[in-house]
């Protein structure tokens, strides 16, 4: 199976400062990718690569089988679901604003969003009744999920998710966890994921790909990864974390 | 917004269905902004309406260049002007040249100076009785030997080549002058706050304050006869029924006509009315209340108000959503529309006659001008500074730029854009007051008048409904603010 998402030879830099160098990795379908590195390792930027927001200086990125287009690069990002830390919901829309705005744009049907939307926030264990609500009457928490409704909500078979959960308490973000995890086998999306925790990318992902400093050190199924780290790098981000 | 290009529309059709409707037929009569000025002119317009001319007004222009150019351009048809005024500062004549020498060179320009009224109120340099006893004061050229009192003069007597700076040079005088309204000079000097000014010798403050005017033992100030000047292409008919008024007024009379709007509270019109009905012209009842009138002035600016403010709204949120992602352009814009905020407000106006005549129109723009600053500086700042978390996210949902700006940029920008529009409204309100100097009317319209005649009543008439107007728009944005930026 081809892969969901695959970088060759991509370099990134902004100024003099070199973002990405010659990273060559690909993610495969229908699993979770997670991208995990130290602040400034270059993770949110090879995420931002990936539905055009920056682009690449040097190489490849490809979107399932295809080059990031250059035209018409609202419709290709509105097939990749993005969810960001803190949420990042527009607060002057109501909950059901937020997660159904791009469905409205995109022309659905009142009933098809709704119908959409109603089976979000229960996949997503939000009560109803929050849809009229303004995202700071929201808990933290609650936020987090309906920046994943909104991110799910027009069934994207790609999810970029930018450090979602780190926001939210540990007892919070172990529920949303299930959620994401219940919300992946039920909707067959492929995702990546950028953290800097190993220990959610362990229990979410089933890829691993560690980046320093915009070079990749490793990359490969989460558990052969954290058995068999490559270099003393990848040894120690893996003992200053798990053991 | 839909609604509120609606409502610019609505209101710019009907300023100029209101502009058409000025039919070539009104005979427009203007006036300075001083009592004597609106009197006669006052009368001049009474007489014609008793003629069965359709007369409008157009009193209280800010000074003696800004009616004379009016006069030029056709935006009104006469005025009363002072031959001395003529000669001096407006066709720099030398000597006292009398109407016809006037005539021949205001012939050139289509004007013509009809038969003067009789008086001349000559420039008259003034003390208080007391004041002179104590200084042994007579002469003018006696001042010289007075250093310890304060010389106040109006602003135009300062700048006029007739007034200070020739007086001053014929009588050696050296002292350091400072400038006055003039219609605020009296009660200054009654109340002893400055020592000398200048006044006009028909002025009715003269006998009331017991000011002694000082001789001008030189002959410095030439004569000032009054009389209409008027446009040559005026119906002959017209000038007939002016000349009636040659010579009717003596400096006496005149002094008692001002004197009864002064002091005794009489309205112009009222006035007026009197002295024709002298005459045996029978100009029908004059009695006005202050309500229709208050009306009319409300009326008239929340017209300029709201057009000016209309179209501040529409071309600076325009050009705001160009430019605001383009920093340099923005702050070039934002400094150029600083440049226009200080430039003083009358000094605006008065820079917009040339451009445009007098009335509505050249209030309008400057008003427009005055109101671009507010509503720029806060949209494009805000628009410029949305939360960059939040513009990434809506790249990264697909958004274009057209929807960003719709869902996301101008919605949350919508309380800073309020906030420029309410500020400039508050501002227009206020700087519309002073529309009243280039026949704009209004409210400034009877602060204009007050200020001519020291009188705190009517200055009031126009100062109180301008506050109230702004109290009321400030609430009235701060409840529209409130509904739209309520959750949908």
């Amino acid at each position: 199976m081809k892969p969901c998402v695959e970088f060759r030879q991509v370099s990134k830099r902004f100024g003099d400062l070199e973002v990405l160098q010659q990273v060559t990795v690909s993610c495969p379908q229908g699993q979770t990718t997670a991208i995990v590195g130290a602040s400034g390792s270059g993770k949110t930027t090879l995420l931002q690569l990936v539905n055009g927001v920056l682009r690449a200086d040097a190489g490849v990125v490809e979107v399932f089988g295809a080059s990031v287009p250059l035209t018409d690069v609202e419709h290709f990002r509105r097939g990749i679901g993005y969810a960001v830390q803190g949420a990042g919901l527009f607060p002057h829309m109501t909950a059901r604003q937020n997660v159904t705005l791009v469905a409205t744009l995109e022309g659905w049907s009142e009933s098809a969003i709704e119908e959409r939307f109603l089976d979000l926030l229960k996949q997503m264990d939000l009560p109803e009744d929050i849809s009229r609500r303004l995202p700071r009457e929201l808990s933290g928490g609650q936020q987090q999920r309906l920046g994943l409704c909104r991110a799910l909500m027009l069934k994207p078979k790609l999810l970029l998710l930018d450090e979602p959960f780190s926001a939210v308490d540990p007892i919070t973000r172990v529920e949303i966890y299930e959620c994401f995890s219940y919300v992946k086998e039920h909707e067959g999306v492929s995702s990546l994921l950028v953290t800097h925790d190993l220990r959610e990318a362990r229990r979410l992902a089933e890829h691993l790909i560690i980046l320093r400093e915009g070079i990749v050190q490793q990359h490969g199924d989460t558990s052969r990864v954290l058995n068999e780290p490559a270099n003393d790098y990848v040894r120690s981000l893996i003992e200053s974390q798990l053991s | 917004m839909k609604r509120l290009v609606f409502v610019v529309l609505g209101s710019l059709v009907f300023f100029l269905c209101s502009g058409a409707l000025q039919a070539a037929d009104v005979i427009r009569v203007g006036s300075k902004n001083f009592n004597e000025s609106y009197l006669l002119s006052e009368i001049a317009a009474q007489l014609l309406e008793a003629r069965g001319y359709e007369v409008e007004r157009k009193f209280g222009l800010g000074g003696t260049l800004i009616c004379y150019e009016a006069l030029k351009k056709g935006e009104i048809d006469l005025y009363v002007e002072y031959t001395g005024t003529l000669s001096q500062a407006i066709l720099s004549l030398p000597g006292n040249p009398g109407r016809d020498l006037l005539n021949e060179q205001l012939a050139d320009q289509g004007l013509e100076l009809l038969e003067e009224f009789g008086f001349n109120n000559t420039y008259a340099i003034v003390v208080r009785d007391e004041v002179a006893r104590a200084h042994g004061l007579e002469r003018i050229g006696d001042l010289a030997d007075a250093p310890d009192l304060e010389m106040v003069f109006s602003h135009e007597f300062l700048q006029r080549g007739d007034g200070w700076p020739g007086m001053s040079a014929a009588y050696g005088l050296t002292a350091d002058v400072r400038g006055i309204e003039h219609g605020l000079a009296y009660q200054a000097i009654s109340d002893g706050a400055i020592g000398v000014t200048d006044a006009y010798s028909t002025d009715g403050e003269l006998v009331r304050y017991a000011l002694r005017v000082l001789e001008d033992d030189r002959g410095y100030f030439p004569s000032y006869f009054a009389a209409p000047l008027v446009r040559s292409a005026l119906p002959k008919d017209v000038h007939l029924a002016l000349n009636q008024l040659g010579g009717t007024i003596t400096d006496a009379r005149m002094q008692s006509l001002n004197a009864k709007v002064v002091f005794e509270g009489a309205t112009f019109a009222v006035v007026a009315a009197g002295f024709l009905g002298e005459l045996g012209i029978d100009t029908g009842p004059q009695v006005q209340s202050m309500w229709p009138r208050l009306a009319r002035n409300t009326l008239r600016h929340l017209q300029l108000t709201g057009i000016a403010l209309g179209l501040a709204i529409l071309v600076g949120l325009g050009v705001s959503l160009r430019v605001y992602k383009n920093a340099t352009l923005s702050s070039g814009i934002i400094y150029f529309c600083g440049l226009l905020q200080t430039i003083p407000s009358i000094a605006l106006l008065a820079l917009m006659i040339p451009l445009f005549g007098i009335g509505m129109l050249p209030a309008i723009i400057a008003l427009f001008l005055y109101s671009l600053l507010p509503i720029l500086r806060n949209a494009i700042t805000a628009l410029a500074n949305v939360d960059p978390t939040l513009i990434k996210v809506s790249l990264a949902l697909g958004l274009s730029e057209r929807e960003q700006l719709k869902h996301v940029r101008v919605p949350l920008s919508l309380p800073s854009i309020f906030a420029g529009i309410r500020t400039a409204a508050v501002i227009s309100i206020g700087t519309a007051t002073l529309a009243a100097f280039i026949g704009a009317g209004g409210l400034g319209d009877p602060i204009v008048v007050g200020l001519s005649l020291n009188n705190t009543d009517l200055i009031l008439q126009g100062a109180i409904p301008a506050a109230l107007l702004a109290i009321l728009t400030e609430l009235g944005f701060g409840a529209l603010e409130r509904r739209l930026t309520l959750r949908r």
